[in-house]
């Protein structure tokens, strides 16, 4: 018994061993989605010249999660922090994650934009419809009907607008012969990773990726295990996971 | 220490930048002090198009100054938004061929000139400006001829290259321009 | 990595958008990240031009957030980096720059000041001066050079570039829409003619070395748990800034040894200031000017010293007192009585400063 408590953890390598216990709630999707992530910079590679910047909401909480080199950022503005190091250094993977609210409300001009310039990046969307860091408020992607502090009563679409797919608008604006873009979910941990590889390998080739990844928050969803895993379920049934564009190469 | 305050206003289109900047080139290139800030408001398309520039023998300080030593007004709109740079040191000039009323302020001098008849029924209409610059020489006497030759070489040389009876029209015109000065003197 | 165009002394007759175009290439910058806003636009467009013969680098953001979170980039990546703003785009490129004041990167940006609040005029103001020292949710741990003209243009903005590199402080050079856009002769020369060298740049991330080997990976942050780790962060800083303020501060007096009536201005009404002083002077009132280049840090013991001498002193500004709030705060516990002449986002003309002290002087007969 004593020998398996001081077995090390299974960690990628591209994830920081001195971080210790996770930060992240119980049960949330970030540190499924980071790891998934640092298992893709291991298979392709590329630790050394991968720059991770993440933003502001659960995702800056990535600060030290990742034993690459990271920058943390204001809120919406990972993407030009990471495509003003690429453009300046082209031979760095750059890497900007952040959660729904950061990528398609405070950020979504960067994100419209650095998708039509074909920025060399991979810009990563978590997806938990709602803003977790704040405390559950409605996001651009909160469900019809979800529960949030600021749609007490359940989002009405009404009033508030249909929730927003953000693959399907990237993939509408991308150059397909360039950008890789996929939507994925934690419920499938080994196809996320695999995901993450050919984005990476699309931003090696110069390319432009988008992944956004629908995970999970069951503190603010207030949801055990099993309903936890059945909205992701009714999430994966609104948000098609599929590979939006797939360049040559990939 | 001399120091000559020019303000030249008109209407978009009529070349007042242009001949300003023919202007502060050539004191430029002659050795002088110079300072030139164009208009640049909202209203740049469209609107009453002024120049300020300055011409010195020493370091010029305010870059912008309250009062005038020339204020030449190309428009109607020009006498009215440019009336408050002239004082009772202020030489006006106001073309009786474009503006429809005379300047009605307290100046040392108005002088009236029909620059723009003259361009059109004599030379080209696209040489107004430059019988502004020639009027505007001969008022202030701030540059001699040839430095002005030389800067309209530099800004117009290649037309000129094309087109050599170009510089003859540029010339007439800059010369003209000085006549109506001068024969308004002799009056 | 640049080509310098600019290889000897070399006389020019330019806007002041172009100049800081020639400074920073003279500076050997490498990086421009900016969006278009009056009056600074020529600045791009000079730095775009001059791109095929200096071989640096150019991005047009989509906005002023982006073109101040990617010059961050840039400098992270190990560039020497820099942008540009006015107006309202300085409002919303705070968001970058308190970041950079927090993460103490070298970010250089040009000011042209045009009118506020709001839209205002595309024209002339210095009415983003508290916003350029102050912006932010933050403490102004920044270095903000006021420049009177084409010369200074050129030589604060080499300075700016070494100013950042060297303290890691946000380092601005605060101009106006007049200097922008006016033209009048400027000697641009190549740095090391006038014993100036670059400071070395370094990379923040992916810098030399293997993580793993030579190296533990960059976990670069602006983000804190706890109050009392900012605070002892922001302590550390402010010590810095303290240190550093007396090996940057920058003033010019003129005629202000034996000054009665004290003119303090900044920037190009500075200029104007001096023309009225050289008339008032021949009319026999003891005028002299005190002008702050730095207008943060400000040279507190000079401005005090010079404040002390005199009988009277007058405030004036193309703003509402931005300046006069920062120096009269400097200024506690001296007598000295003070006028103002503030004329919000419009240009101060020697006349109009003749006039103001000719009425100080003759109301203190």
């Amino acid at each position: 018994m004593s020998e398996i408590l001081t077995m090390p953890p299974n960690l990628p390598d591209a994830q920081n061993a001195e971080v210790g216990a996770s930060k992240f709630c119980p049960g949330c999707g970030h540190g499924i989605t980071l790891k998934a992530l640092a298992k893709a910079v291991d298979e392709l590679g590329i630790k050394q010249k991968t720059v991770f910047g993440c933003d502001i909401g659960c995702s800056l909480l990535a600060w030290n999660y990742m034993d690459l080199d990271t920058v943390q950022t204001h809120h919406g503005r990972t993407t030009p922090v990471i495509y003003g190091f690429t453009r300046a250094n082209p031979e760095a993977i750059g890497i900007a994650y952040m959660g729904d609210g950061g990528g398609l409300a405070i950020g979504a001009q960067h994100l419209v934009n650095a998708t039509v310039r074909g920025e060399r990046m991979l810009i990563i969307v978590v997806n938990n419809t709602n803003y977790g860091m704040t405390g559950g408020q409605m996001s651009p992607t909160t469900m019809p009907g979800q529960k949030t502090e600021t749609t007490p009563y359940g989002r009405d679409c009404s009033v508030t607008g249909k929730p927003a797919k953000a693959a399907e608008m990237v993939a509408a604006i991308a150059d397909p012969q360039k950008s890789f873009v996929a939507r994925s979910s934690v419920s499938n941990m080994m196809k996320l990773k695999q995901t993450f590889v050919k984005a990476l390998k699309n931003v090696e080739n110069g390319g432009f990726s988008f992944v956004e990844v629908l995970s999970i928050c069951p503190l603010n969803w207030r949801t055990n295990n099993v309903d936890t895993f059945g909205r992701l379920a009714q999430m994966e049934e609104f948000f098609e996971v599929k590979e939006f564009l797939v360049p040559e190469g990939v | 220490m001399s120091r000559t305050k020019i303000v030249l206003a008109g209407e978009g289109g009529q070349g007042v930048q242009s001949v300003a900047k023919i202007l502060v080139e050539a004191g430029y290139e002659a050795g002088k002090q110079v300072l030139y800030i164009p208009n640049f408001g909202v209203e740049q398309r469209g609107g009453v198009s002024i120049a300020f520039c300055q011409i010195a023998d020493e370091t010029i300080g305010e870059p912008r100054f309250a009062k005038g030593d020339i204020i030449i007004m190309l428009s109607d709109r020009a006498i009215d938004r440019c009336s408050t740079y002239v004082d009772e040191n202020s030489v006006v000039v106001y073309d009786t061929s474009v503006c429809t009323k005379k300047p009605e302020i307290k100046c040392k001098e108005i002088i009236g000139v029909d620059a723009n008849k003259i361009a059109n029924e004599q030379l080209s209409a696209r040489v107004f400006n430059i019988i502004i610059l020639g009027v505007l020489l001969e008022a202030t006497h701030v540059l001699e001829l040839g430095d002005i030759k030389n800067a309209m070489e530099q800004a117009l040389g290649k037309k000129f290259a094309a087109k050599p009876e170009l510089r003859e029209l540029n010339y007439k015109a800059l010369e003209m321009g000085m006549g109506l000065v001068k024969d308004r003197a002799a009056v | 990595m640049v080509n310098k165009l600019i290889k000897e002394d070399t006389k020019m007759f330019l806007t002041g958008n172009e100049v800081l175009a020639y400074a920073a290439n003279s500076a050997e910058a490498e990086f421009m990240y900016g969006y278009p806003i009056t009056p600074q636009n020529e600045i791009m467009h000079t730095w775009c031009k001059l791109l095929p013969k200096t071989g640096a680098g150019f991005l047009q953001t989509e906005d002023e957030i982006s073109a101040g979170f990617s010059t961050i980039g840039g400098i992270l990546a190990g560039k020497r980096a820099f942008t540009a703003t006015a107006g309202p785009g300085n409002v919303i490129m705070q968001d970058a720059q308190s970041m950079a004041e927090m993460m103490r990167i070298p970010f250089v940006c040009a000011v042209m000041q045009r009118g506020g609040p709001s839209t205002a005029t595309v024209i002339y103001a210095q009415q983003e001066t508290r916003l350029t020292c102050f912006g932010g949710n933050g403490e102004g741990f920044r270095i903000v050079y006021s420049t009177a003209g084409h010369q200074d243009l050129y030589d604060y903005m080499i300075k700016a570039f070494n100013t950042a590199w060297k303290y890691r402080f946000p380092t601005y050079v605060l101009a106006d829409g007049y200097q922008g856009k006016m033209r009048e002769p400027v000697v641009l020369y190549d740095p090391a003619s006038r014993g100036i060298s670059m400071v070395p740049t370094t990379k923040a991330l992916l810098a030399e070395g293997q993580i793993g080997v030579d190296r533990k990976s960059a976990h670069l942050r602006n983000t804190y748990n706890m109050e009392e780790e900012l605070m002892g962060v922001l302590e550390g800083y402010k010590a810095d800034y303290e240190k550093m303020s007396e090996e940057v501060q920058e003033w010019e007096e003129y005629k202000a040894e034996d000054a009665e009536i004290l003119v303090i201005a900044h920037g190009i009404v500075a200029r104007s200031a001096r023309t009225a002083i050289d008339e008032l002077r021949e009319k026999g009132i003891k005028a002299g000017l005190f002008r702050p280049i730095t207008i943060r840090p400000l040279a507190v013991k000079p401005l005090r010293a010079a404040v002390s001498r005199a009988k009277q002193i007058l405030f004036t500004e193309s703003a509402n007192g931005q300046l006069a709030q920062m120096v009269l705060e400097k200024l506690y516990g001296l007598n000295t009585p003070y006028s103002t002449l503030f004329k919000m986002g419009v240009g101060v003309t020697g006349d109009d400063i003749v006039n103001k002290v000719e009425s100080m002087a003759a109301a203190a007969v």
